[in-house]
């Protein structure tokens, strides 16, 4: 094949040259080409190397079903891996190169597997979990954790970037009445129908020039249309491809902002992730010609005959010197003319007997023949032929190029997603879409019509079809008929070959060959979806937009069936690859998910407080001195806030105002425990259950007024207890009079632990005398003053075990009141403590969080089974006492030690008896910390039965993900102070 | 429950948007599906039998349902919404709570 730049022929713009670099080498193109033309152009026939045998391909079509010419785009971070060389655009400086080969694409050491194509053969991947042939076959897996490396290195089509994607992406959402994919005859068309009738249209494009198949045309300008079209009043989006259609006729587009601009501005998206909502969708998509399977139908040179068509008259390029077109079908015709003129010789082979058509004198055509095997290896050299009727009968043309037409496959893939089922129509060997009950029209060759007349009169009668659905109009209807072809289109899907093992690819991309079919259907994969599955076809880049039909007629033939009995398989989105890059759109960094910080966030910066992330809140983690590691720091800060004093930022618990007159009621019947008689003035520790009686979540409400409640939650449960309130009142309990507003936002808290914190409390309220036991005792609560004037709420309240309080203020208050404690406390010699402190502390004393709170176990589980009332109902208590939550071997919170005092253990650790260690075992700890009080690890979770059942028992703590086992006892959770004594003091 | 299909007349407002009688159409991002809206919860002091059907025996409806969504990243209201589980198309929506259905209605 020969391919060059011809002068008068084509849209491009010849005063911009624009250079660019292929493999390395420096080239150059002009401004309007695709990367692919430009390669032809510059002569170059091998661009890609195939996926399994490394073949050598070349550019095979002009479109989004290119399966040759996949390259990788840009370098470093930059790189984009298995473009289609077809439908990028060319600008200065593009570097693109081949991929799949190594050292390059024209010399390949890959290729030697085109000689081994013996064991490549279908489902090769999945024989070698059964053990290599001939070797060990049957022998099991053992051969297939060798050959998973190397097969998981060989897969795969061009490499990503391992770098983070430097580009930006964004989302973005629009609307219309009527919205057409697709700019050829039939969508501009009704486009421009829907817009005379004032319709709000978006015209979709995914080439950068309007015009469609009319592109492919001589005599077409392109030039104009878009701005005739924008100034008639539809909106056209060129460049963005319209990949899906869902749910109530919305369709999401991939608009490519910058592929096409060397160099862009770097504010600007590269790509912008369209949700259009349309009110009705005309699918103006268009067809894609069909190649037909023979023996090396993949050597470079081979093209479709459109695509040579569109190559001359888009991008004035003549793509061959001696082409010879095999057809079943009238539609290359006129291209054979047009491309002698342009200097070829053509031979045609018809695989028809005869047709009726004027045929072109100055055309050699051979009818009843067809293509048998081409001659070459990097290039062709020539064409076996052989006649339709007599097999045996034939002989060589030499020529350097071979178009295909096997006949047209309507795009029907954008219906597809919607779950209509395309219908086979056996006139013209095609797919058409299916009965649509949806504001969803086809028109155009989409629908299988090849005339352009009755595609442009298809496109006026969508267009009144979408005005009729949306109530502008009523018309009766009626659209051209399917075909339109003068003769019948001949049944030819595969000439086959008498040779072994033959290269007869019906799948370019995935080497999947007619063989590979017929082998695939012997050894039982007879279902398409098996078919697909088992070898692949279908499933590379392009989806089976060049090789579907094919192998499905191949196998069709194998079962005796005709193609609608055997069925195609479901297309789903997306219709071309979307990176996910633009999926993500701005979701990527700090844009994630949000970070939350509380009012002190800095404060506890300031004082060397490392910080974790908990939920989407950073809090304080440990308060590191000098040197001191996690450990050093947490063992050191829960030390001395048993010893003396202890501050710890606890802002990111639930806040929930309840306010009005039925405030106690809605509170009393959502906890376990009795809130009916709680004082003003006072706080209670509370259990919340769901409808199923399993525990929601754990928390504290004070009385602060007559009808005025706050309610704490825990961090993990803080939104969903607020939505869960807001369900009830809502939709349950519409008759109680109560508002709930969450104030999480506008309260800091702080905790104040250890024997020293009364002392310190004292030093920072206006009264220094005001907290005292009497004043303030267990569970009271006190709206009071810093010692600044600044008014905040005080509970005593302890999660520690510890005396210990929680001081709330207004969230722009927070640094002054940190201020004020922290000052008093480091005359205690008082410590800042952060979480793992805080998870110390409260594991010592068998408290239990959202860790052991996981939404599998009950109130009696938890050990909390005294705070369910008998005396009244409440949300759960009926299902709480379901049968299978009440049986004895349940598993109840326990405390655990290691027997060998110097042994850890981890969070997640399996509970087992000593002779059984397996599967679930008997329990699982939860949480664990170093405990300085005691000087050894321990541990909280669960164990079937509860301590009673396993006390003195030494059982075995199984991690099998750290591979680790240690002996463990079951103790009491409250392993320090169990009286209380030090909380009440 | 019968599963017969029947086909929906006059949908204005489709799954992808939810027309929020307080808010107005919004992006059915901004809310948080709740569940069958048809329930109807017993009293907290009636048996475990009553719970356990109104909890665990739920119909598995294919058609019209009535269901809950709370505009949780809006007004916060929970909505009572009648949507089709086979179309996605969405028939009516109005405010759970009576009294703010009233306000809400003719707003
Ligand atoms: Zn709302």
């Amino acid at each position: 094949m020969t391919s060059v730049r011809k002068e008068k022929y084509g849209k491009i713009n010849r005063d911009k040259v624009l250079g660019f670099t292929w493999d390395n080498k420096e080239y150059f193109g002009y401004e309007g080409d695709s990367l692919a033309s430009a390669l032809l152009a510059n002569n170059i026939k091998i661009v890609g190397r195939s996926f399994k045998y490394h073949r050598p391909r070349g550019v095979m079509s002009c479109g989004v079903e290119e399966s040759g010419a996949l390259v990788t785009i840009g370098s470093g971070s930059k790189a984009d891996p298995n473009v289609r060389a077809t439908t990028q655009e060319l600008y200065s400086g593009l570097i693109a190169k081949g991929q799949n080969a190594f050292p390059n694409v024209n010399y390949d050491f890959g290729g030697i597997n085109n000689y081994l194509s013996r064991f490549f053969a279908a489902g090769f991947y999945y024989k070698t979990f059964m053990g290599l042939p001939p070797f060990e076959w049957g022998k099991g897996t053992g051969i297939w954790m060798i050959f998973e490396k190397i097969i998981r290195k060989a897969a795969g089509m061009g490499k990503a970037s391992r770098e983070p994607d430097p580009d930006n992406y964004e989302h973005a959402n629009d609307f219309c009445d009527l919205l057409v994919v697709g700019s050829g005859p039939a969508g501009i068309a009704a486009a421009q129908e829907a817009v005379n009738k004032k319709l709000d249209v978006i015209l979709i494009e995914q080439d950068s020039l309007l015009g469609g198949n009319n592109l492919s045309e001589a005599e077409f300008d392109a030039s104009l249309l878009q701005n005739q079209l924008e100034s008639s009043g539809i909106r056209v989006m060129s460049r963005t491809t319209a990949f899906g259609v869902y749910d109530n006729t919305v369709v999401g587009a991939l608009e490519r902002v910058t592929d096409h601009i060397p160099n862009p501005n770097s504010k600007l998206p590269r790509q912008r992730f369209w949700t259009i909502r349309a009110k009705h969708i005309i699918l103006a998509s268009g067809a894609l010609e069909r190649h037909v399977a023979f023996n090396n139908n993949d050597i470079p040179g081979v093209m479709t005959v459109n695509a040579s068509r569109h190559y001359l008259n888009r991008y004035g390029i003549l793509t061959g010197n001696n082409i010879v077109i095999t057809t079943n079908n009238d539609s290359v015709y006129q291209t054979a003319l047009e491309l002698q003129e342009a200097g070829s010789k053509v031979t045609i082979l018809d695989s028809r007997k005869n047709i009726n058509l004027d045929l072109p004198k100055e055309i050699d055509v051979h009818l009843n023949t067809l293509p048998f095997s081409i001659n070459g290896r990097k290039k062709i050299e020539g064409l076996d032929v052989c006649k339709a009727t007599d097999k045996n009968n034939k002989n060589t043309i030499i020529c350097d190029q071979v178009l295909i037409s096997g006949g047209w496959s309507p795009i029907v893939n954008l219906v597809s997603h919607r779950g209509i089922k395309p219908i086979w129509n056996q006139e013209n060997l095609c797919f058409v879409p299916g009965d649509i009950k949806e504001n969803i029209t086809v028109v155009g060759s989409a629908k299988g019509i090849w005339n352009k007349n009755d595609c442009v009169k298809s496109g006026l009668v969508g267009a009144n079809e979408a005005m009729n659905t949306l109530g502008i109009h009523k018309k009766e209807i009626s659209f051209p008929s399917v075909g339109g072809w003068l003769n019948p289109i001949d049944t030819l899907f595969e000439v086959k070959s008498n040779k072994f093992p033959s290269k007869s690819f019906v799948d370019f991309q995935h080497d999947v060959t007619a063989e590979d079919v017929r082998l695939a259907h012997r050894e039982g994969f007879i279902s398409v979806e098996h078919l697909k599955r088992y070898t692949t076809l279908g499933m590379a880049n392009d989806q089976g937009k060049m090789g579907n039909i094919i192998g499905l007629s191949l196998m069709a033939e194998q079962l005796d069936k005709t193609i609608p009995e055997v069925g195609t398989t479901v297309f789903r989105p997306p219709y071309t690859p979307v990176p996910i890059g633009a999926l993500t759109g701005r979701n990527v960094g700090k844009h994630f998910r949000p970070l939350r910080v509380t009012p002190m966030h800095q404060w506890n910066i300031d004082h060397g407080a490392k910080m974790i992330e908990v939920g989407l809140y950073q809090r304080p983690w440990y308060y590191p001195k000098k040197n001191e590691t996690l450990s050093d720091s947490y063992i050191r800060e829960t030390t001395i806030v048993r010893k003396t004093v202890g501050i710890c930022d606890v802002t990111s618990l639930g806040k929930i105002a309840i306010q009005g007159p039925d405030a106690t009621e809605l509170v009393n019947r959502i906890y376990t425990n009795p809130f009916a008689k709680l004082p003003i003035g006072k706080a209670r520790y509370g259990i919340m259950l769901r409808d199923d009686g399993m525990v929601m979540d754990d928390g504290t409400s004070w009385r602060l007024g007559e009808n005025e409640y706050f309610m704490t939650t825990s961090t993990a449960a803080a939104a969903k207890v607020m939505s869960w309130l807001e369900e009830l009142l809502q939709t349950r309990w519409t008759d109680l009079k109560v508002n709930v507003t969450s104030v999480s936002e506008q309260w800091a808290g702080t905790s104040i632990a250890g024997p020293k914190s009364r002392d310190v409390l004292n030093e920072c309220v206006l009264d220094s005398n005001e907290i005292s036991n009497q004043n303030l005792p267990f569970m009271g609560v006190l709206q009071t003053k810093l010692k600044d004037g600044t008014p905040c709420r005080v509970v005593r309240i302890s999660f520690s075990g510890e005396l210990a309080y929680e001081m709330y203020i207004e969230s722009d208050y927070a640094h002054g009141m940190m201020d004020i404690l922290w000052e008093s406390a480091k005359k205690y010699d008082g410590c800042l403590y952060g979480l793992e402190a805080l998870g110390a502390l409260r594991v010592e004393k068998g408290h239990v969080t959202a860790a052991e709170l996981d939404g599998r176990v009950t109130i009696d589980d938890a050990g909390l089974g005294k705070m369910a009332s008998t005396k009244k109902s409440y949300i759960g208590s009926a299902m709480r006492k379901r049968g299978v939550l009440n049986a004895d071997d349940r598993e109840m919170l326990v405390g655990f030690f290691p027997i060998n005092e110097k042994e850890t253990f981890n969070a997640g650790t399996i509970v087992c008896e000593k002779n059984n260690i397996q599967g679930q075992g008997i329990g699982r700890i939860t949480s664990v910390t170093h405990s300085p009080e005691l000087g050894h690890w321990i541990g909280i979770g669960y164990v079937n039965g509860g301590l009673d059942s396993w006390k003195d028992v030494t059982l075995v703590g199984a991690d099998p993900v750290r591979n680790k086992q240690m002996e463990i006892k079951v103790v009491s959770p409250h392993m320090i102070d169990p009286e209380g004594k030090r909380m009440y003091a | 429950m019968n599963g017969a299909l029947v086909p929906i007349q006059n949908c204005t407002v489709d799954m992808i948007r939810i027309k929020c009688p307080y808010c107005g159409e919004r992006d059915h991002s901004e809310f948080t599906y709740g569940g069958d809206a048809s329930i109807k919860y017993p009293a907290l002091d009636a048996s475990e039998s009553e719970w356990t059907k109104a909890i665990f025996f739920r119909e598995n409806i294919r058609g019209m349902q009535k269901e809950t969504w709370h505009h949780t990243n809006g007004c916060r209201l929970w909505l009572e919404v009648e949507r089709s589980t086979i179309t996605h198309e969405i028939k009516s929506v109005k405010a759970c709570h009576p009294q703010i259905e009233k306000i809400t209605k003719h707003k």
